[in-house]
């Protein structure tokens, strides 16, 4: 016992070198999450990719009011217009964020729109204004949004991040298929974890034929190549299947590979647990398997579990990103980073429209949130170890 | 020991059976079979075939049978090389792969020799200069590489390269070469090509086996073997060399069971960017075409790459550690 | 003045100290503080001898050890004192002024001074054969040795720690024996280059008491065979009793008591060193009867007792004085000192004191 206390004193040591003892009371009131939580704030990369996290799925939440005009409203005279800069104050220095207006003229030479500053023209950019009509939470009818600007007069546009060659704005598509992929990110996670601890706790919990029959199911399903796999898969799905149907086909088929990770850590943690003293000490008092594995097993492994979860969730997006880019997985109408991303594919788009790139930014941020977070709750998962 | 190699090839050919019965659902799996959709292609040329024909040719290919049939006809086909017609090509599938095969064996083996050539100095350095401004350079670096797609990876390098250096990236040779037959120059000249989708393919990888081997050695220098040999009055570096390393290059000999597999993958996307002339396009093209011979024989192909990988590396793992040459022969 | 060095003691003994250790301090720099793992301690090893360090674990003995060949882990590091090895045909040397990773410092390193560990699985690599790490003990030390002349040494020195079949055994990796067999190929590695000093550091404390016998046995008879002295750390005093000629008793990183193994044991004068030949089991002990236990625990290296460290578990600690000053090393007679205020010039009525409670 002195032992433990004396690591959590070397823990917290910087905060209460001297009140030894006090910090080892509190330490020994503690409850396991409470104590996986001092450690993980003591990552503070993986706090602020908790944060960073966070903020995306609000994103996510609140993605039709983020975006200011209908992401499928195409005009092809509005075809790869460049980002245009916010003015913050109009020129009386008050604050009145505006951009302005835009004049496209056709470069006799080559044929292509270029579009010119209208220097006499302001679009005023409208906070809590009433843009294009949604269902916000996919309930609550409305037309309220963060940003707006008088779409009356139909020489206006804002396009913060530009437009695609449609002519469709990109921040508005951002925001929409923003929801869309981390939401099939978390749905991939969600049947993996499913597969993962179903398949991981029988292996771990019978051990035996049982265990290597699985194990080498793992091991085969993972020496397959993935990439060309899911490709396969997701060319078969007919074409006739609406893109709901398209896109529970396509988070199956991500999630079909990403649970053997999970089933491994699974697995693992069901050994280690069934030889601790107290899973033996419960099965000896008489306590039945179902008892065991629920409230005494789980709760000491969940913390690896909602890790392993975290690690797996990049992956996923990644994988919805490659099957979209290659045009195999979501499909328009559907709005995804990938789908996004497909547009960017070759370098004479990219040429012409550097800008389409951005839509690789919320993919690196999230990764990278999401890898940054995972180790840190790795790490504080053992608080113990 | 020999035991061991059996147990690990039945477990290759396992997983060549599975690979084989995905390759043919595929095939199976668009609506239709083979012959509709040669009459459909021929009708679409103006020609028309009676049914009798139609019902013949089932009969040729097998395809009245149940699928058991149909899959064990296909396998002894694909056993003796005949992978069947691409409709898209009108010629046969082992033709339109051809070259392509062998460059995508080749992308996918330098990047694993990238991947190698990198991870172990690195992740040595980190290791033992733990918490060096180095160890955190590389850590970050090495999160880039996690975070970002190889595909992503491959289109902004195809973009900084030709905003700022005016270069086309793309492709694996000149274009002098690039339908000339094969002779030195255009080896040479595919040598110049090679490095750069190497690298943008193993960049994750590389990331990730840094991790691997940083942790592993750290482990391992803990170990009371490391004191021993600095006891014994050895230099510093020969006795980080000749034992952790050693020891910690165990688990890293083993990822390299998945990380080929990986490497094939990620070389079929990356390819599509860069427009290298591997399998990935075809494979693309063929899918999007339901030209399921193609695309199955490619699948299958592929698979079969990765199963012969991953039997390599599972006897590299065998090189290695004397414990499992030795355990396996009591 | 804190200690009094032996060498300053009336020198009854002809023979000068192999090894004489001053005051050595071994500290960790953590971030929540500096643990002085050694904390000044001194003791000589006289040629041909065995000097037993005695100790509960995490008193320091093995860091002491791993001092004296630099082999200290990170981040570790001698802060004071000095070790001295005093050689036949040169000039002694400051091991503790040398390089860690410097020539000097690793030409004494297997060549002169030698060490045996706890782990006989964990201390040898399993991925070389047993013929590969002693040869390379060997050819470390002797450039012009080759390959064919390494592989005669070893199989010379399975046969000297008494290895059966040693041209099998050379071939063969360490998983490949047991933990008896891997001890005594420990000890012919660190025989390799006929090292005047040999460390062991708990050598049989991880075998079977049959095989312990045996390994202790093999250390004697090759001691007295090539005149090795033999530096012998263990927790065990019945080893201690068996092997040593002198003792040091060693608490919290402090050499608490030293002198002849005798002494030691019929007349103890820490209490400490009392407390530890209590808790030895014996077989004359009453049936049924309790074992004695030293009470408490060793306090956490960042919670150093002030004062004597022993105090807070001591049986004849005066409160005012030991819970506040260090007591100074006082030297008996030669080759006896002990660090305790009761042995201190200023202590009054040590004898009965100490006599009374040896009686109850």
């Amino acid at each position: 016992m002195t032992v433990i206390a004396n690591m959590f004193g070397r823990w917290f040591g910087r905060k209460a070198p001297q009140s030894g003892a006090i910090g080892e009371d509190r330490i020994a009131v503690a409850t396991q999450s409470q104590l996986i939580w001092w450690r993980f704030k003591k990552h503070k990369l993986a706090v602020l990719s908790l944060v960073v996290v966070a903020l995306f799925y609000l994103l996510a939440l609140f993605a039709d009011f983020l975006a200011y005009t209908d992401p499928e409203s195409s005009d092809s005279r509005r075809g790869y217009i460049p980002p245009q800069s916010i003015c913050w104050f109009d020129s009386d220095g008050a604050f009145r964020p505006y951009v302005h207006g835009l004049k496209g003229v056709r470069d006799m030479k080559t044929f292509k729109l270029v579009y010119t500053v209208d220097p006499n023209r302001k679009v005023y950019i409208k906070f809590f204004g009433e843009g294009y009509a949604y269902n916000l939470f996919g309930l609550i009818p409305t037309k309220r949004h963060l940003l707006s600007y008088d779409s009356t007069v139909p020489e206006n546009g804002l396009f913060l991040l530009g437009t695609d060659v449609q002519g469709r704005d990109l921040w508005s598509r951002l925001m929409v298929a923003s929801r869309v992929s981390l939401l099939i990110g978390l749905a991939g996670v969600t049947i993996s974890l499913f597969l993962g601890v179903l398949f991981g706790g029988i292996s771990g919990l019978y051990g035996g034929a049982i265990d290597t029959a699985i194990q080498r199911v793992i091991e085969l399903v993972r020496s397959i190549p993935t990439i060309p796999l899911w490709m396969g898969l997701a060319a078969a799905l007919p074409n006739t299947w609406s893109s709901i149907q398209v896109y529970f086909a396509i988070t199956l088929i991500i999630s079909l590979i990403g649970w053997t990770d999970l089933a491994r850590v699974v697995r693992g943690r069901f050994l280690s647990l069934r030889e601790e003293d107290f899973v033996v000490a419960a099965d000896l008092m008489g306590a039945s398997r179902m008892r065991i594995i629920f409230r005494h097993m789980l709760p000491s492994f969940t913390s690896h579990i909602i890790a392993a979860v975290s690690l797996a969730l990049p992956a996923m997006i990644i994988s919805e990103t490659s099957l979209s880019f290659l045009g195999l997985g979501l499909r328009p109408p559907a709005i995804s980073w990938g789908i996004l991303l497909q547009d960017a594919q070759n370098i004479q788009t990219l040429a012409i429209a550097p800008w389409l790139l951005l839509a690789a930014v919320p993919v690196i941020i999230v990764i990278l949130a999401f890898n940054f977070l995972g180790d840190g709750l790795r790490d504080a998962a053992d608080p113990y170890g | 020991m020999a035991a061991f190699i059996f147990r690990r090839f039945l477990l290759a050919l396992a997983t060549m059976w599975a690979i084989s019965v995905l390759a043919f659902t595929i095939i199976q799996l668009p609506p239709g079979d083979f012959v509709d959709a040669y009459i459909a292609r021929l009708s679409s040329t103006g020609s028309s075939v009676s049914l009798a024909e139609a019902q013949g040719m089932r009969e040729l290919y097998g395809l009245d049978k149940p699928y058991a049939v149909q899959y064990l006809k296909w396998v002894g086909r694909v056993i003796k090389g005949d992978f069947g017609e691409s409709m898209e090509w009108q010629r046969p599938v082992s033709e339109v792969i051809g070259d392509r095969l062998w460059i995508t064996v080749l992308i996918s083996f330098a990047a694993l020799l990238v991947t190698w050539g990198l991870a172990l100095p690195i992740g040595i350095y980190s290791a033992v200069r733990q918490y060096s401004v180095g160890d955190y350079v590389f850590t970050f670096i090495g999160f880039i590489g996690l975070a970002v797609p190889n595909f992503l990876l491959a289109l902004i390098i195809l973009y900084v390269s030709f905003r700022w250096f005016g270069l086309n990236v793309g492709g694996l040779f000149s274009s002098e070469y690039e339908l000339a037959p094969w002779s030195l120059a255009k080896v040479w000249d595919l040598t110049w090509h090679l490095p750069l989708p190497a690298l943008i393919l193993a960049l994750a990888g590389t990331a990730q086996l840094i991790r691997i081997m940083r942790a592993n050695l750290l482990d391992e220098l803990r170990k009371p073997y490391v004191v021993t040999a600095r006891a014994k009055g050895l230099t510093e570096t020969r006795v980080i060399l000749k034992y952790p390393v050693r020891a910690a290059l165990n688990p890293f000999a083993s990822t390299l069971a998945y990380l080929f597999p990986y490497l094939v993958s990620g070389s079929i996307i990356v390819s599509l960017v860069l427009s290298l002339p591997t399998v990935g396009p075809v494979l693309l093209k063929a899918l999007i075409a339901q030209d399921m011979y193609l695309a199955g024989a490619i699948v299958l192909l592929l698979g079969l790459l990765t199963v012969v990988g991953t039997f390599l590396s599972d006897l590299a793992l065998m090189w290695i550690d004397p414990r499992i040459r030795h355990q396996v022969d009591q | 003045m804190r200690q009094t060095p032996m060498a300053e003691a009336p020198k009854i003994k002809p023979q000068t100290p192999l090894l004489s250790v001053r005051n050595l301090e071994t500290h960790f720099p953590q971030d929540e503080g500096v643990v002085r793992a050694v904390d000044g301690a001194s003791f000589d090893l006289l040629p041909g001898k065995t000097l037993g360090i005695v100790g509960e674990s995490g008193c320091g003995k093995s860091v002491t050890t791993r001092s004296i060949l630099q082999i200290l882990e990170r981040p570790g590091r001698i802060a004071a004192g000095e070790i001295w090895l005093n050689r036949p045909d040169a000039l002694a040397v400051d091991i503790a002024q040398l390089k860690p990773t410097g020539p000097e410092m690793r030409a004494i390193r297997g060549k002169e001074i030698a060490l045996i560990f706890q782990e006989p699985m964990t201390s040898l690599s399993a991925h070389y054969t047993v013929g590969n790490q002693i040869g390379e003990a060997v050819l470390v030390h002797d450039p012009k040795a080759d390959k064919a002349a390494a592989r005669l040494r070893t199989l010379e020195l399975l046969k000297l720690v008494g290895i059966p079949q040693p041209d099998r055994r050379i071939d063969e990796y360490p998983f490949q024996l047991s933990g008896g067999l891997r001890q005594r190929v420990m000890i012919a590695m660190s025989l390799a280059c006929d090292p005047r000093i040999l460390i062991a550091d708990e050598p049989t404390t991880a075998l079977d008491v049959t095989t312990q016998a045996q390994v202790l046995d093999l250390l004697r008879s090759l001691q007295r065979e090539r005149g090795l002295s033999l530096i012998l750390i263990t927790h065990d005093m019945g080893v201690i009793a068996e092997m040593a000629d002198d003792v040091a008793v060693m608490y919290l990183g402090r050499i608490v008591e030293r002198g002849p193994v005798d002494q030691i044991f019929h007349a103890p004068k820490h209490p400490y060193t009392k407390a530890l030949l209590r808790s030895i089991p014996s077989i004359l002990a009453t049936p049924r009867s309790k074992l004695e236990t030293i009470e408490g625990s060793i306090p956490h290296p960042y919670n150093r007792p002030k004062g004597c460290p022993f105090h807070p578990r001591c049986a004849d600690h005066m409160a005012g004085r030991c819970d506040q000053s260090m007591p100074p090393t006082v030297q008996l007679d030669a080759a006896t000192a002990v660090s305790c205020f009761l042995y201190s010039p200023v202590a009054v009525d040590v004898s009965s004191h100490s006599a009374a409670k040896v009686s109850a």
